[in-house]
């Protein structure tokens, strides 16, 4: 049961993992084909727009898949981790801006429009060097990874963990929502940054451009959820969960708790900030709203619908959420927020453990032909996740 | 005695009787002063004014401001009539002379008398004038406020009488700088000794122009009188800073102190609290849609029935949803967090996704002046006011009643509770009730200062926490101080920041702030505390 | 503010720096030495002025009635709270009022809880595994592989405490006995030099009993144990020297019969239960 693999590649061993893998890589080939080799028209069709919106829920089943990283194995219920999403987006955001060049409506070759409207004069200094993909593309990482750092650090050392966490957390992507809907902020306010036209050379409105950022999502998601995958099947894996359900039993045992929970805090927060770099491309716009509480909120409800604790429940939880938002929004507009709020008591007084709790439970009792593991199923839920 | 009495009887009988009598007499001589007006000269209308303030009319008050507000107008058949109310087509009127009622008159069937620019000036001069003699203390207090700035030199003789003739001391006081304001313009430096101290904006403005004037020694003497103002000015300012930071505070307690001790007692955060302040807020605004006319009485009425169905919103969900998720905070602040979604959602669909106004009752509006730069609105006092009534009986409630000690016990120490033979349950549910109960109230009061809408709520719920957290868990007066002082920190940093760094800046302190305590201003000590 | 001060500051020694196990000093004689310790809250003092001397490999009990200080004192010594004054020493070398709990922890304090406190959703076997003696830093703990001399130390543990048959299951499903044990292993797996042990007996059965009376004495010599009991046959059964804690300080000290006869004990602590426990 443990390997001795090295701990990156240790989740390819897994079942689990292989399964998630083929399945995640089924679907990808199934999209290309179909939107590539069937013939428009044809019932079978997809179209570019239906790939694009496929690639938005990929990154939003990656940003899923960080909360589960911190609420499942942590137990840190981070209702801010849409500013983590948000700030990767505005990175990417901020490349994208650049490379429009002096093909935006004043034609500056360096200010964006939203400048030129304000009157500056110069780029500010934080604007420099996103011109460079290299760079920016790093900062999509490293910026969420340093808020995520400093916060963290701060939250963790004092021990603030529970409900007080989660509320400053929100309070965070709050105040960044504020902070961003400001001019001043030089982030194009509350119209945020769009009028994308290419990245790294391809013109984001060509079909070929949202295929292949459908695939690099689907590409993200993957390596997204091996690094958890490795993460939580590895010994510091247990420690997290012995954190969750027992902090300071962890700490007498000799483990800094808190350097632990900012590890993975922070790689969450690098993952979060992934995704929103691959959203912003598949939207063509990014604004302060992402850094609403609410859809910070919401990201949680897609981990607890799908399952916490599994990483792989998280990714179903994002696809039906976001599936059922696409459509409910479209169809009957008022019933949407009906329908979030329903979900958000049903799935915690009724589903605890979500989708993927029911299908290991289906899955446990086929291969045990009775209820006898279903006893030690309410303990061991979690455990079995954490030790396949 | 009952001679005298009687007396005093018959005196008030015949009193109506004469009033009417001697219009009758009089009317001849008032159909000549209002003729002189119809004409189409404005000059002519002006001198007709002015023999109209010389008459001693009692009616000309009346004329003249009926004038000025275009409502003095005259029939087809020739007689001045008063338009009491100019909406619609047909207008109902009074006649000019004896006040009597006319019923409805077609507006075709009216002829408006004219007035221009100069003339409106004019008019609201000679209104102040008139109101200067009047018996009545207030009108005179009014008028010698409207004369500030408006003295020139006709006017100037009459006033210096008027000042002499004057009992009351803040009228005497008012004239004296209106008239200085008056010789100030004409170059008097001695005039500056009689505006000095006063904190009103026309006596800043006059000031202000004459210390920029050609005279120097004025000019000096001005700017000297100006410093003076301006230091009496920033303590008024600092006054006013500290009264919309306590207003503020207060909302923020008000806000926060039902999720203090719902938190507290449960240990769970209930993110559908802010939408019960919105139910409150909403329960005054139906209030006042049942009792048209009576804004007061409604929000009077409001006050319980804000409570109770906050109360029972709130018992509603600690049934149907927060007691089956016992001991899962996180999923407690998820579920209603949902609640907070439907709630909102409902009014939405139910009442209207705008914003729906709460007409303030008139013993709430307008403020009291505490001088003439500084004046407190009274929908605010009342507002602070009810805070502190709501906190007292909370306070009361804890210390005093059998719910409240239950509270506290079981807030300490649950299990121990529930075994001396407290039925937590029950407790639960009342707390809960309580808490919520306490969201409505804030509702109420919050309709007095900002528009009800559905996102009423969500706008305080993040702040709420903050107080609570501030102020320690479990504990109603950390609550008073955090959220009076969290009031008191915004407003004090907005005014240099800016509304919304402001916010931001409030956030992060308390980010930083709960590094140094994690558990609050007066944290719970001992075993009990350790989670 | 202080974390930027610490960084500027250059004498500071980095953690991965410190070597972890610093040998404890014990040539004076006493592992713990605990000295006019004060602690109070809200007024209410906790523990009053306590003076404590714990030799090394002694196994001590310690008795007291309910909010003698039992708790509270061990809270102390793992660093769970601070002490308003007195002084706590591990050893002659280290003052363990200036560490936190994992410092403590890792210098060899391990402490069991009264309630049993183990990781439920993890299998018994990785309870173990995350207690064992080991690098504890986040790297090593990420790309740690399972040795085999690992496996072996873990499954000497498990067969220590009886619970090879279960070591895959979830510790959630252990009885309550079987997790008192299994909490005692993990401490075992520290290596600790002192191991403090809140009420191990509680609510277990006599077979139980008589099982963990074995595994607390069979440790001592190797290992420092303190004993904290309400159980007064269970204390007899194991104990060679008795403190009795009252009202925050010492009572008493000896041996489980002098204390016994000693008459401020049976007047404060044992009157009505000695008339039946000591007959």
């Amino acid at each position: 049961m443990h390997s001795t693999h090295f701990w990156l590649t240790r989740p390819f061993a897994e079942r689990s993992t292989q399964l998630f893998l083929a399945v995640l890589l089924a679907a990808m080939t199934l999209v290309t084909l179909l939107h590539l080799a069937v013939p428009q028209g044809h019932p079978l069709y997809v179209n570019a727009y239906t790939v694009n919106l496929f690639g938005k829920y990929l990154s939003y089943a990656l940003l899923a898949v960080a909360v589960d990283l911190v609420w499942g194995y942590l137990g840190i219920l981070s209702l801010g981790h849409g500013a983590f999403f948000a700030l990767g987006g505005y990175a990417m955001g901020m490349y994208l801006m650049r490379q429009i060049g002096d093909r935006g409506v004043y034609g500056d070759p360096v200010l964006p429009d939203f400048m030129v409207f304000l009157s500056w004069e110069n780029l500010p200094w934080y604007w420099l060097g996103f011109d460079m993909a290299w760079f920016a593309f790093l900062m999509v990482l490293l910026v969420p990874g340093a808020l995520a750092l400093v916060f963290g650090f701060l939250a963790f050392r004092s021990r603030v963990t529970g409900v007080y966490l989660s509320i400053i957390t929100q309070a965070l992507t709050f105040a960044l929502m504020l902070a961003f809907f400001r001019n001043e902020m030089g982030f194009g306010g509350s119209d945020g940054l769009t009028d994308f036209r290419e990245i790294l050379g391809f013109n984001l409105r060509s079909n070929e451009t949202r295929l292949g950022l459908f695939l690099a999502s689907g590409v993200a998601l993957a390596l997204g959820y091996v690094v958890c995958r490795a993460i939580v099947g590895s010994k510091l894996g247990r420690v997290c969960v012995a954190t969750r359900d027992a902090e300071a039993r962890t700490r007498f045992l000799g483990y800094r708790v808190e350097r632990f929970q900012l590890f993975v805090f922070v790689v969450s927060a690098m993952l979060a900030g992934l995704a929103g770099a691959l959203y912003v491309p598949q939207v063509g716009i990014i604004n302060p709203s992402e850094f609403s509480p609410l859809f910070s909120i919401e990201i949680v409800l897609w981990v607890a619908l799908g399952g916490r604790a599994t990483l792989y429940g998280a990714v179903i939880g994002a696809i039906l959420v976001n599936y059922a938002k696409t459509y409910f929004t479209g169809a009957m507009p008022d019933a949407w927020l009906f329908a979030l709020g329903g979900l958000f008591v049903l799935v915690t007084v009724f589903l605890p453990r979500g989708v993927a709790g029911i299908l290991a439970y289906r899955l446990k009792r086929r291969r045990t032909g009775d209820d006898a593991g279903a006893s030690g199923n309410e303990n061991s839920a979690t455990g079995s996740e954490v030790t396949p | 005695m009952r001679r005298l009495l009687l007396l005093w009887l018959l005196v008030l009988l015949a009193l109506p009787l004469g009033a009417q009598a001697q219009p009758a007499a009089d009317d001849a001589a008032a159909i000549e002063l209002l003729e002189a007006l119809d004409v189409d000269s404005f000059p002519a209308k002006g001198r007709a004014i002015e023999v109209i303030v010389a008459s001693d009319d009692e009616r000309a008050r009346g004329w003249l401001q009926a004038l000025l507000d275009g409502r003095l107008q005259r029939a087809d058949d020739g007689r001045f009539v008063v338009v009491l109310d100019n909406r619609g087509r047909d207008w109902p009127v009074e006649d000019a002379l004896t006040g009597e009622a006319l019923g409805e008159m077609s507006r075709r069937d009216l002829d408006r008398i004219g007035i221009n620019n100069a003339l409106r000036n004019q008019l609201r001069s000679a209104i102040a004038v008139v109101d200067l003699y009047s018996a009545d203390l207030a009108l005179r207090r009014a008028s010698a406020e409207r004369l500030l700035g408006e003295v020139d030199v006709d006017l100037a003789g009459p006033l210096a009488e008027v000042i002499e003739g004057e009992e009351d001391a803040r009228v005497r006081r008012r004239l004296l700088q209106a008239l200085a304001i008056h010789r100030l313009e004409q170059g008097e430096v001695a005039a500056v000794a009689d505006l000095e101290g006063s904190l009103h904006s026309r006596v800043r403005v006059a000031l202000n122009q004459a210390a920029n004037g050609d005279d120097p020694m004025l000019a000096d003497a001005a700017r000297n009188a100006l410093n003076q103002i301006e230091q009496m000015l920033k303590v008024n300012r600092a006054a006013e800073t500290l009264y919309f930071g306590l207003s503020l505070g207060s909302v923020l307690v008000l806000a926060a102190i039902g999720l203090a001790i719902t938190f507290g007692v449960m240990g769970v955060i209930n993110m559908a609290h802010g939408e019960l302040i919105m139910l409150g807020a909403y329960t005054t605004w139906m209030m006042q849609q049942l009792l048209p006319g009576q804004p007061g009485l409604a929000l009077v009425l409001s006050v319980p029935a804000g409570f109770l169905v906050a109360a029972l919103a709130g018992i509603a969900i600690e049934r149907g949803v927060i007691q089956f998720l016992k001991g899962r905070p996180l999923e407690t602040l998820l579920a209603t967090f949902g609640i907070s979604l439907i709630l909102q959602q409902l009014v939405r669909t139910l009442i209207s996704p705008q914003n729906r106004t709460v007409v303030s009752p008139e013993w709430m509006s307008g403020s009291i002046a505490v001088n003439d730069a500084l004046s407190l609105t009274l929908n605010r006092l009342v507002v602070i006011a009810f805070a502190l009534a709501v906190f007292a009986a909370l306070v009361l409630i804890m210390r005093r009643t059998r719910l409240g000690l239950e509270v506290r016990a079981v807030t300490q120490n649950r299990a121990m509770a529930r075994s001396m033979g407290i039925r937590a349950t029950r407790v639960d549910i009342l707390t809960f009730a309580l808490g919520s109960g306490v969201a409505g109230l804030a509702g109420v009061a919050l309709s007095q200062l900002t528009n009800v809408g559905p996102n009423l709520g969500q706008s305080y719920i993040i702040d709420s926490f903050m107080v609570v957290v501030f102020g320690g868990v479990g504990n109603l007066w950390g609550t008073l101080v955090a959220g009076l002082s969290l009031g008191v920190i915004n407003q004090v940093l907005e005014p240099w920041a800016g509304a919304v760094l402001a916010k931001i800046i409030v956030l992060v302190f308390i980010i930083l702030f709960i590094q140094k305590r994690p558990r609050g201003l007066f944290p719970q000590k001992g075993r009990a505390a350790e989670g | 503010m202080s974390f930027l001060r610490s960084l500027a500051d250059r004498d500071r020694v980095f953690d991965f720096l410190v070597p972890t196990a610093s040998p404890v000093d014990v040539r004076h004689g006493p592992i713990l030495y605990l000295e006019d310790v004060t602690v109070s809250f809200d007024g209410f003092k906790a523990i009053d002025n306590l003076n404590l001397t714990i030799d090394d490999g002694e196994l001590r009990c310690i008795i007291g009635p309910n909010g003698a200080g039992k708790t509270t004192m061990m809270d102390i010594i793992t660093g769970k709270t601070r002490p308003d004054t007195g002084s706590v020493w591990f050893g002659s070398r280290h003052d363990l009022l200036t560490m936190n709990e994992p410092e403590i922890a890792s210098l060899g304090i391990g402490r069991k809880f009264q309630k049993p406190t183990v990781f439920e959703a993890l299998s018994v076997f990785e309870n173990l595994e995350l207690a064992m003696a080991a690098d504890k830093r986040i790297l090593p703990t990420l790309t740690a592989r399972m040795s085999g001399e690992v496996r072996d130390r873990i499954e000497e543990g498990l067969a220590t405490i009886g619970l090879t048959a279960l070591r895959d299951r979830p510790a959630g499903i252990l009885s309550h006995g079987q997790k008192q044990w299994l909490e005692i292993g993990m401490l075992l797996m520290q290596r600790p030099r002192l191991l403090l042990v809140d009420e191990p007996v509680a609510g277990m059965t006599e077979q139980e009993m008589e099982r963990t009376a074995e595994l607390l004495t069979g440790l001592a010599g190797k290992q420092s144990v303190v004993v904290v009991e309400h159980d007064m046959g269970f204390v007899r059964s194991i104990a060679r020297q008795v403190t009795v804690l009252h009202q925050g300080s010492v009572l008493a000290e000896g041996t489980m019969d002098q204390v016994a006869s000693d008459p401020r004990v049976i007047e404060v602590y044992l009157g009505a239960e000695a008339d039946e426990e000591m007959a």
